[in-house]
This record gives structure tokens, sequence and C-alpha cells, in this order.
């Protein structure tokens, strides 16, 4: 490699430690907390480089799987209904797609076990919620 | 930190905004008022929020006060006559929140259009709502309360609060996002579900909170305290405002569906209990639907507002990166195998 020491990913390191060890601590209010966001946003650049290949690579060959040269162009397509929102191949895609950006900006937001739909199919004999799963089971 | 006025470089104004309160309180409660303590609060570019105290030196008690006004370079009078008027009809229904001892859509008595409220001691950081020992208890009879409130908004008649505009959702959404000039598949597929798969149409149009959620209420120990920010009211299906508090976004992390604090049959209990109406959790999850997406482009309008060049900030950069969380929440929830009524 010809850029090194440091390489592009110590830089990015340095940089953020910066900001977290002496940064942060010294300073309040706003200026403290964009140090924060700052110093986010580094951490996202360090998961980026370690898995920005392989998440590229993966985007590029599922775009062309679905026959689309770019996200504009599937945007379209979905838009005026040339493909179904609900194809199987587009729901597939566009969930590896959003995983794969999750994974290098925010991973722990792929932890979701909460169940928030609250539709049952026994809603309208007054039973509901907890209760209605425990009389099925 | 040296005082607030220094900080927001707007030391000048102080001095004359505290004179022209003193004044209009003066007129408003009849006797004379020093002000006293007048600092903005932090808070958001469109809107200042002020607190000061009221002290008529006659023995009686300080009043606390707060005071939301337009900045003097952008008043926008309609805005704040219909969210005073909303905040009086719902207080008259039992909606906790604060007392509006004046308000003006003219900008001469105080520089702009401005509320004047009482202050309502309590908490309206949601994480910490969600995580202190001190709202235990409070979190406990939170989504009991955040029923009845919706429910007690929702009965707010068309005579109380006059000419409100009607918000048609999808359209509203699809300008906003156009606006951006960004196309994201993902929000195309949340578009497509929604218009496929829409709720029967409402057959009355209530009044609507139109951010209902944790970070606009006031909590104490006891739980909910007041309902604040009525900036969005409008008129229009009041399951907005039930399937908008139940967005992963508005739980803050917190572990259930409601607001991160309590489980639908809670809230559905609570509200029927004030209403007489049950919600039909179909029509709540389509606005659940509704209210991620309008996260998520309202997310896309805030990014790039840096990435034009309109404001370049960090924190506005990054919160590009967030999208693809409201867009796989969206995913999550087009695509869940739970039956949906078919129309």
């Amino acid at each position: 490699m010809l850029h090194t020491f440091p390489d592009a990913a110590e830089i990015v390191t340095a940089v953020r430690e910066f900001l977290e060890r002496e940064v942060m601590p010294r300073t309040a209010g706003r200026l403290s907390f964009h140090a924060r966001v700052a110093a986010n946003l580094l951490i996202t650049l360090e998961r980026e480089m370690q898995l920005g290949a392989e998440t590229e690579a993966r985007y590029a060959h599922l775009l062309h799987s679905l026959g689309v040269g770019d996200e504009t162009e599937l945007a379209e397509q979905i838009r005026t209904r040339q493909i179904a929102g609900t194809d199987p191949r587009v729901v597939t895609a566009l969930d590896t797609i959003t995983r794969d950006r999750l994974r290098v900006s925010n991973p722990v937001y792929l932890a979701d076990e909460i169940d928030d739909d609250p539709r049952q199919v026994n809603c309208d004999n007054g039973q509901h919620g907890e209760e209605a799963q425990h009389a099925r089971r | 930190m040296a005082g607030t006025a220094g900080t927001h470089g707007i030391a000048p104004h102080v001095g004359d905004l505290a004179e022209r309160l003193q004044d209009r309180l003066e007129h408003v409660l009849g006797n004379s008022q020093r002000v006293r303590d007048l600092q903005r609060l932090s808070g958001g570019a469109s809107r200042e929020t002020w607190s000061f105290v009221a002290d008529s030196g006659q023995g009686r008690q300080p009043l606390k006060l707060i005071l939301r006004r337009d900045p003097p370079t952008e008043p926008r009078p309609e805005q704040m006559r219909r969210e005073a008027v909303a905040l009086q009809a719902a207080r008259r229904h039992g909606v906790p929140g604060p007392d509006l001892v004046d308000w003006s859509d003219h900008s001469a008595a105080l520089g702009a259009p401005y509320l004047l409220m009482t202050f309502v001691p309590g908490e309206t950081i949601a994480r910490r709502i969600l995580r202190d020992q001190r709202f235990a208890q409070a979190r406990e009879m939170l989504t009991a309360q955040l029923g009845r409130a919706a429910a007690m908004i929702h009965e707010v008649r068309d005579e109380e609060v006059g000419q409100l505009p009607t918000v048609g959702m999808l359209e509203c959404l699809r300008s906003r996002y156009e606006t951006t000039k960004i196309a994201r598949p993902v929000l195309e597929v949340a578009f497509q579900w929604l218009e496929d798969n829409p709720p029967p149409p409402v057959g009355q149009t209530r009044l609507v909170h139109g951010d209902f959620r944790l970070g606009n209420v006031i909590v104490n120990e006891r739980g909910l305290a007041a309902v604040l920010d009525w900036e969005l009211v409008h008129r229009g299906d009041p399951m907005e405002d039930l399937g908008y508090l139940c967005i992963r976004a508005w739980r803050f992390g917190g572990r259930k569906p409601v607001a991160g604090v309590g489980e639908f049959s809670t809230l559905f209990d609570a509200y029927a209990e004030v209403s007489g109406v049950r919600p039909d959790p179909e029509v709540v999850y389509w606005w659940q639907v509704a209210g991620t997406l309008s996260w998520g482009i309202g997310c896309l309008v805030q990014a790039n507002r840096h990435f034009s060049g309109a404001t370049r900030s960090v924190e506005l950069a990054a919160i590009g990166r967030r999208v693809a969380e409201q867009e796989h929440d969206l995913l999550r929830m087009v695509n869940s195998r739970k039956p949906t009524r078919s129309h």
C-alpha cells in the first residue's frame, strides 16, 4: 500500500479518539453534542472501511439482478408500478441493501425483537392483546 | 458557562423583551409586574422558548411562565392562532397542559406572535422518562394517561377551533418527499403499500395533535403532566395520533410498543374509556406505517438542508445515514406476516 503510517483507517481512529478523549470532556452543551455526533460519524466510517468492499459488491449485484442501473431507476420503476413493491425479489434486495447500510451506520438497530403490530385475527369479539394470544395457545 | 444571553448573542434584546413582557403582563394581569430571570431555553430553530418569573412584589406568589415566540424575522401568525385555540380547546376537554395566560397573532406587543403559558414542572426528555428511577411509577401509568388524553383531544369539535386545515396525508408526504429530489426505493415501496391498503375513510374528521409523542409531553412522578407542541395540529383521522405515538423512533429504545412503556391493549382500553369507541388495530397500524414514512421523509429533508448548502452542520449530515433506520422499519412493517383485512 502506498499511503500508510498511518493508513486511512488509522487516521480516522486517531481523529475519533481526539474528539472523544479531548474535545468532548472539555466542552459543554451544543459543542460537546456536535463533537459526539462527529465522533459517531467517524465510527461509521471505520465500519464502512471494514465492510465497504463486501457490501458494495453485493449492492451492485442486487441492482443488476433487478435489471436496473441504480437506485434512482429502481425508485422510479416502483413509483410508476413497472415493478411491484411486493415482488419478493424486490423485497429481498431492498431488505439486504438496507441491512447492509445499517451494519455500517448503526448495527444495534438491527436487533429489533419488539412486536409493534397491534393487529390480531380475533379482535372484534372483545379479546385483544395478550389475552387473545393466551386463548389461542 | 457565562449567562445564556451571551451564549446566544442576544444580550441587547433580552432587556428589551423583558420590558415588553412587563408592559404586556401589566395589561393582562391588572397590576405591575417585574420580570426576573428571563432566559432562553434550548430548542428548535423555528420557535423561541423563554422562561421567566413574573413578580408583582405585593406579597403575592411570583408566577413562573413560559413564552413561546416566533423569531421576529419570521412571524407565522396563522400558525400561532391555531396553536392557541387548539391548546385552549384541549384544556377545556381535560387534556393535561399549561394554561394560556395570554397570546397574540400580532407582533405589536412582543415583537412577534406568541403564547404565554404557565410553567409545568416535569421532564420532557424521553430517555430520562424511560430510564430514571424517579419515573418508575409514572411509566406504569403513562400509557393509559396518553390514551385518555388522545381521546380528549379528539373530542374537540369543529366550532371550537375554527378553520383548521384537513391534511391529505399521502399527498402531503409525497409533496414533502419530492422537494428533496432524492429517490429512495424503500420509501416508494411504503407509499405503494399505503395506497394499496387504505383504511376505511373516516366518517367525521377530528382534531388531530399531529406530533403526539414522548418529547412533546411533560411527565412528572405521577405521570402525564402536559401535552405540548400543538404546532402541527390539523383535522383528520384521529387514529393518526395513536399510530404516530407507536412508531419505533418514539420508543426511544424502550422495550414496549407504545411510547416504549406500554401495550396496545392498555392504550386502546384507555382510549375507549373516554371516547366510547375502541381503536381499530388495522387503522392504527396503517398510521404507524404512515408515521414511520413521515419521520423518514423528515430525516431526508433535514439531511438535505446540509447537502443543499442551506445549513452546513455535522448533525444534519449525520441524519442522512439514519434514513436507513426508518426504511428498515418500513420494510419490516409492510412485509409482516400478520393478516391485513382485504378491501
